[in-house]
């Protein structure tokens, strides 16, 4: 989610949108429609994913990797757009914590998303236009059967392991509770079973923002060539705010002032933080679209797993055999460890094999983003276990 | 949890120490068990690598339970006196207290609960009826304070401390079935099963439960 800065770089506008149809990615065209939870289903569908790695003969091998609300497919790979390295680079690769020595890395694009998998800004095969709000509301759940029905066409019958953080911890979560046969190992990170009250009001806020653009023109604005740039850069900052800490923000930049040496009785950027956070709200226009913003964000919302199995948190996971590992931080205000551990409490209950780790970091929810040496050696422990006890080679570097 | 180290410290054990091994031998092999106050792992590393048991564990401090996650060991963190509710019934073959009792909340609740999710329960404990115990309050007039039990009193996290013959008396009141006791000395040696019990409660350093309901 927070980005390194880089070179402020123009960046075309065209190469964006040009990903939505023909993404530089792998990606697989499906006719069957897809059932949603809204009672709707969505045909054609497509889904653009990357892998990183071999899948070895006996197809055991597969590590799921599922990306957060701003995340795409690009998970260790120069990005097509940004031309910035993936947003999980440091733990994905030769010899990281998810060793594609070892391991076959798969990451699709959720349905919703606007990089190549069906989303508000693709064609709208009813109409000839884009989407817009035609577009279906989607779930976690149908986020996670559609990435079941691409493995199916990949002819992968099951996964090692099924990881990521934030909406992607959630995506972890429904498929231990959906595909419980499916998945022989689980790592949700800095997330939770249900989205709170106070997450939904601030995506609330982003939605709103985005909506109160003019140039949002009822989510017709890619018919009119033009876009929400200004309340989707508003809805980035606000949101980016909750990725951080108040020690984070206050180590960074303090009160620090922006190129000046006093403060200007004005309305400019002043401070240090609020260039930042301009700044991130301004790149994240140009690589994001806004209507999959409030489609992504809503799917969140929805999401509540002990309400879809009789509010009763553990029978979602009733009869798993899935190991798992939860991560949560101590810095992170948005997902705190209280939702982690409830989720561990539920997995107790059904005498799942589970370890959980609260790792202390300064970085706010955007930890599981960030090089922190605890993390890396939770995953790449629990990772090379699970290989483990599924019988996968040990790459030279496993020391037990 | 420990005798040794100050709470929330993270237990670093000697994979030699007897009890440990003792309690290794208590497991049936393939089992499945709950370690409950595993430190760094060291226990269920044992009971998985000699026993091919499918061993879990809850540790209080962060930093045991993150050393043990990172080491591929299925720990949680939590805490006994509060967090063994959340399991069922049965859940496993064995629950392991392993000195972790006297430093509980409530030592009767947690292994009452013991009893509830495992279908045997194994617990360890330093005896604080051992001679040396004995006569440093008797002689010495001051909390007793030996190599198994070296805090002072006001730093110590063992706050139920207990003799061999109170911990028979517990499970006594709460119905439990001792299937095997043994003591230790302090050179980590078995006291002989033929020897009374007010012999082993005085020169027993620590002792090794396998109890059922």
């Amino acid at each position: 989610m927070s980005e390194a800065p880089v070179s402020q770089a123009f960046l075309d506008h065209s190469v964006r949108l040009a990903q939505i149809t023909n993404p530089e990615s792998q990606i697989v065209h499906f006719a069957d429609p897809l059932p949603l939870d809204c009672g709707e289903t969505l045909a054609p569908f497509s889904i653009a994913y990357q892998t990183y790695g071999t899948l070895n003969a006996d197809k055991s091998n597969l590590v799921l990797v599922c990306h957060a609300l701003t995340g795409d497919q690009h998970v260790a790979n120069i990005h097509p757009v940004t031309g910035k390295p993936g947003w999980w680079d440091t733990m994905v690769g030769p010899g990281k914590p998810i060793d594609t020595n070892r391991f076959f890395v798969l990451c699709p694009n959720v349905i919703g998303g606007c990089m190549g998998s069906t989303g508000p800004s693709s064609t709208n095969p009813r109409t000839g236009r884009p989407y817009g709000l035609d577009f279906p509301v989607i779930t976690i759940a149908d986020m996670v059967r559609a990435q079941a029905r691409l493995l199916d066409h990949l002819g992968i019958p099951d996964v090692l392991c099924v990881l990521g953080g934030s909406m992607g911890g959630m995506q972890v979560l429904e498929w231990a509770a959906t595909y419980k046969d499916r998945m022989f190992s689980a790592v949700p990170i800095a997330c939770a079973a249900r989205h709170s009250s106070q997450n939904i009001a601030f995506h609330e806020v982003g939605r709103q923002a985005v909506m109160a653009d003019p140039d949002w023109c009822q989510g017709r604005y890619l018919e009119q060539g033009t876009s929400p740039r200004k309340g989707l850069a508003v809805a980035r900052m606000a949101a980016h705010i909750t990725y951080l800490s108040d020690e984070a923000l206050h180590t960074k930049f303090g009160r620090n002032l922006q190129d000046r040496d006093k403060i200007t009785f004005g309305f400019d950027a002043d401070f240090q933080v609020e260039s930042y956070l301009r700044y991130q709200g301004l790149s994240f226009v140009d690589r994001f679209d806004a209507n999959s913003y409030l489609y992504i964000t809503r799917a969140m919302d929805y999401f509540d797993l002990a309400a879809d199995h009789g509010d009763v948190l553990a029978n979602a996971f009733q009869g798993t055999r899935t190991r798992f590992c939860l991560v949560s931080f101590t810095s992170d205000w948005l997902f705190p460890t209280d939702e982690s551990r409830e989720i561990v409490h539920a997995l107790n209950a059904v005498a799942a094999n589970v370890s959980f780790v609260e790792l202390k970091t300064k970085g706010g929810h955007d930890s599981f983003l960030l090089y922190e040496p605890e993390l890396f050696d939770t995953i790449r422990g629990f990772l090379n276990s699970a290989a483990r006890h599924r019988g996968i080679l040990e790459p030279k570097e496993w020391r037990p | 949890m420990n005798v040794n180290v100050p709470p929330h410290a993270v237990r670093t054990t000697d994979t030699s120490r007897v009890d440990l091994l003792l309690i290794a031998e208590m497991v049936m092999p393939g089992a499945r068990v709950l370690d409950i106050g595993c430190g760094d792992g060291t226990l269920l590393r044992l009971l998985a690598s000699r026993r091919g048991v499918d061993a879990r564990g809850i540790e209080l401090s962060q930093a045991g339970v993150n050393s043990c996650v990172a080491q591929g060991l299925a720990v949680i963190q939590g805490d006994a006196d509060t967090d063994l509710v959340h399991y069922p019934d049965l859940a496993f073959d064995y629950a392991i207290l392993s000195q972790t009792i006297q430093a509980t909340y409530s030592p009767r609740h947690v292994l009452e609960q013991l009893l509830r999710i495992g279908r045997r329960a194994i617990v360890s404990f330093p005896n604080f009826g051992h001679w040396r115990v004995r006569t440093e309050l008797l002689l010495g007039g001051r909390m007793p304070r030996t190599d198994n039990l070296p805090d002072r009193w006001y730093d110590t996290p063992n706050i139920h401390l207990c003799t061999i013959n109170d911990f028979l008396g517990l499970c006594r009141d709460i119905g439990a079935k001792v299937e095997r006791a043994v003591a230790l000395n302090a050179y980590g040696t078995k006291l002989g099963v033929s020897m009374p019990l007010f012999m082993q409660n005085l020169f027993g350093e620590q002792a090794v439960f396998l109890l059922s309901r």
